[in-house]
C-alpha cells in the first residue's frame, strides 16, 4: 500500500517536471526577443538591456531554468512586470472567487451527474436514459459563454430572478454569495456534469449485468440499497477517474465562466495579464492549474486504494 | 465484387452518422459560398444599430449597425478552417510521433513524458498563452490548438500499436523476416486508422470550442475577421437590447460542435464500439 503511494508519488515528478520546462520554455520559444516583448513596442533600447538583465537572461538558458525552478519550488513566482507586484501574491488575492466557484460546480455536478447517471443506467432504454444521454450530447457541444449568455438572459434578464453577474464574498452572507454562484456554476458545471454522467450510466450498465446483482435483486433487496450499495459501490474506480480527468474542464472553463460573469478571479487575472502581456502572471498561473490538476489525479489515484480492494493487496 | 450499398438502409442503420454528415455538409458549403449568400460582414451602418430580425436583416444588426446574418455566415469559415486543420494536424503528427515511439524505445520513454506533461495543461490555458506570444492570426490560433490536442491522438496511436504488436500476424512477420518500417506500414498503421478517423472528429469538436473561446477571450483571431466568439464577445454588452447579435453566433457555434460529435460517435459505433469516448 505505501509501495502504490509512493510509485504514484514518483510518477508526478517527471510530469511536473514536463510542465515546468514547458511553462519556462513559453517566453523563450517565441519568435523575437523576450525582454522586447516585455518591454512593448515603445521600448529603447536601454530600457530592454535592463528587463534582460533583471529577468537574468543574458545567462545560459540552463542555468536560468534551474535557477527558476529553485525560486519556483520556494513558491516564488517572480514578479508582475505591470504591477510589480509578487505573482504569488497576485493569485493568493483572487483565489477566494475561483475556489468558491470551482467547489461549489464540482459539489453539485458530481451530485446531479451520479444521480441522473445512476437512474439512466438502471432503466437503460428509457426515457430518462435517453434524455440523459440526448442532454450529454448537448452538454459537450454548447461553449460555456453560450450556455452563460442564455441563462444571463432567462434567469436574470428576462425573468430577473437572479444577478446578472458579479462576485459577493462569503463574509457578507450566504444567500448573496450563493445566489452570485447559481449561474456561473450551471454554465460551467454542464459539460462536467454530461462527463460524469454518461461514464456513470455506462460504468452502472457493466455492473448491473454481473451475477451478484441478479442474486442481490433475487433474494429480495430493494432498488435503492441496491443500487447504492451493490451496484454503485462497484462501479465507483472509472466513475471517481474521469471526476478527476474531467477537472480539466472546470480549470479551462473557469478562465472563461469568470469572464462571462466578471468574476475577478484567477481566471479574469490571466486573461487581463494576456492582453497586457504579463508573462510571469501568466506562467505562474499555468503552473498552479496545472499543479492542482495533477495533484487531484493524484488523489484520485490513491482513492483507489480505498475503492477497490484488490489494489491494497 | 462488393455488393452495392444501400443506401436506405445505410441511413436506418446509421442514422447519426448521416444526421452529422448532413448538417456539417450545409454548414461547409454555406461557408464556403459565404460571398455569394450574403453582404459585407464588415460594412457599419451606424443609423441602423440593434435592429431585430426583419426582412432585410434577417439576424438583425449589431451594435455597429453590422448585419448579423452575414457574420454568422462569415464567421462559420474560420470555425470550420480551424476545426479541420487542427484534427489533420493532430492526427498526423500523433501518427508521427507514434511511429517514432515504436522504432525506438528511447524516444517513447522520453515522448510519452512529454505528452503526460502537456495532458496536464489545460489546453484552453496553453492555446492562449501561445496565441499571445505571436501575432493574432488564423495559423497562429491552428498552431496554438493543435499542440495541445497532439498527446491525445499520440497515446490513441501508441495504444492500438501495443495492442497489435502482440498480434499473432506481427509476430508471424518478425520471425518470416520483415524488417520493422515495412511491419510498420503493412501491419501496425492501418489498425491504427479506424480509431484515428473518430478522434479526429473529436479534436475537430474541440478545436471548434476552443477557436470560440480564444476569439471570445480576444486572444484569438483578429477582430477585423468575423468569428462566432468574437461576434458573441462584441455583442454580450447589448444582450438584453440585441440578443439576436449573441444567439444567432452562440446556436451556430451549438450546432456545428454538435454535428461533429454526433458525426464522432456513430463514426465511433459503426468503426470501433470498444473504443471509449475520450474525455
Amino acid at each position: 500500500m505505501i509501495g502504490f503511494i509512493a510509485r504514484r508519488l514518483l510518477a508526478t515528478v517527471p510530469v511536473m517536471v514536463v510542465i515546468g520546462l514547458f511553462v519556462f520554455l513559453l517566453l523563450h520559444l517565441a519568435p523575437g526577443d523576450p525582454a522586447a516583448i516585455i518591454a512593448g513596442d515603445n521600448a529603447t533600447p536601454a530600457s530592454i538591456l535592463a528587463i534582460r538583465h533583471q529577468l537574468g537572461l543574458d545567462q545560459s538558458i540552463l542555468v536560468q531554468f534551474l535557477r527558476w525552478s529553485w525560486r519556483v519550488l520556494q513558491g516564488d513566482l517572480g514578479i508582475s512586470i505591470f504591477s510589480q507586484t509578487p505573482v504569488a501574491t497576485l493569485i493568493g488575492q483572487r483565489l477566494g472567487p475561483t475556489v468558491s466557484l470551482t467547489l461549489t460546480t464540482a459539489v453539485f455536478s458530481v451530485s446531479i451527474a451520479l444521480c441522473v447517471g445512476v437512474l439512466a443506467g438502471w432503466r437503460s432504454g428509457g426515457v430518462l436514459d435517453r434524455m440523459v444521454m440526448a442532454f450529454a450530447a448537448l452538454g459537450f457541444s454548447v461553449p460555456v459563454f453560450v450556455v452563460g449568455y442564455g441563462l444571463i438572459y432567462l434567469f436574470a434578464i428576462d425573468l430577473r430572478w437572479l444577478p446578472v453577474q458579479g462576485y459577493v464574498s462569503l463574509q457578507r452572507g450566504l444567500w448573496p454569495w450563493f445566489q452570485h454562484l447559481i449561474l456561473p456554476s450551471l454554465a460551467l458545471g454542464l459539460a462536467y456534469i454530461a462527463l460524469i454522467a454518461r461514464i456513470t450510466r455506462t460504468a452502472m450498465l457493466d455492473v448491473l449485468s454481473e451475477d451478484y446483482i441478479r442474486t442481490a435483486t433475487a433474494k429480495g433487496v430493494a432498488a435503492t440499497p441496491m443500487l447504492l450499495h451493490h451496484a454503485l459501490r462497484n462501479a465507483a474506480v472509472p466513475i471517481v477517474t474521469v471526476i478527476g480527468l474531467g477537472v480539466a474542464l472546470l480549470i479551462g472553463g473557469v478562465v472563461i465562466t469568470e469572464t462571462v460573469f466578471n468574476i475577478p478571479g484567477v481566471g479574469r487575472l490571466v486573461v487581463d495579464a494576456i492582453n497586457q502581456r504579463d508573462y510571469p502572471i501568466v506562467q505562474g498561473i499555468i503552473l498552479v492549474f496545472s499543479g492542482v490538476y495533477v495533484l487531484i489525479n493524484l488523489a484520485v489515484d490513491i482513492s483507489y486504494l480505498i475503492l477497490d480492494p484488490r489494489i491494497r493487496g | 465484387m462488393a455488393p452495392p450499398i444501400d443506401l436506405r438502409r445505410f441511413i436506418r442503420r446509421n442514422p447519426t452518422i448521416v444526421i452529422g454528415a448532413v448538417v456539417l455538409t450545409v454548414l461547409l458549403v454555406i461557408a464556403v459560398l459565404a460571398p455569394f449568400i450574403s453582404g459585407d460582414p464588415q460594412r457599419l451602418s451606424p443609423i441602423e444599430r440593434l435592429r431585430p430580425p426583419s426582412a432585410q436583416h434577417w439576424f438583425g444588426t449589431d451594435n455597429l449597425g453590422r448585419d448579423v446574418f452575414a457574420r454568422t455566415v462569415w464567421g462559420g469559415r474560420v470555425s470550420l478552417l480551424v476545426g479541420f486543420c487542427v484534427a489533420a494536424f493532430a492526427t498526423l503528427a500523433g501518427i508521427g510521433i507514434g511511429l517514432l515511439c515504436y522504432l525506438s524505445g528511447w524516444v517513447e520513454a522520453v515522448a510519452m513524458r512529454i505528452m503526460d506533461g502537456l495532458m496536464a495543461i489545460p489546453s484552453i490555458l496553453l492555446a492562449i498563452a501561445l496565441v499571445s506570444l505571436t501575432r493574432a492570426s488564423v495559423a497562429t490560433v491552428i498552431i496554438a490548438i493543435t499542440i495541445p490536442e497532439i498527446p491525445r491522438v499520440t497515446r490513441l496511436v501508441r495504444a492500438v500499436m501495443l495492442g497489435v504488436r502482440e498480434r499473432p500476424f506481427v509476430e508471424a512477420a518478425t520471425a518470416g523476416g520483415s524488417r520493422p518500417l515495412k511491419i510498420m506500414w503493412r501491419h501496425i498503421l492501418p489498425a491504427t486508422i479506424p480509431p484515428l478517423i473518430v478522434q479526429a472528429t473529436y479534436s475537430a469538436a474541440s478545436a471548434i470550442l476552443i477557436e470560440a473561446g480564444l476569439s471570445f477571450l480576444g486572444a484569438g483571431t483578429p477582430p477585423s475577421i468575423p468569428t462566432w466568439g468574437n461576434m458573441i464577445a462584441g455583442s454580450r454588452v447589448f444582450l438584453s437590447a440585441a440578443p439576436w447579435a449573441v444567439f444567432f453566433p452562440g446556436v451556430s457555434l451549438a450546432v456545428a460542435v454538435l454535428a461533429v460529435n454526433i458525426l464522432g460517435d456513430g463514426l465511433r459505433d459503426r468503426l470501433d464500439p470498444r473504443l471509449s469516448r475520450r474525455m
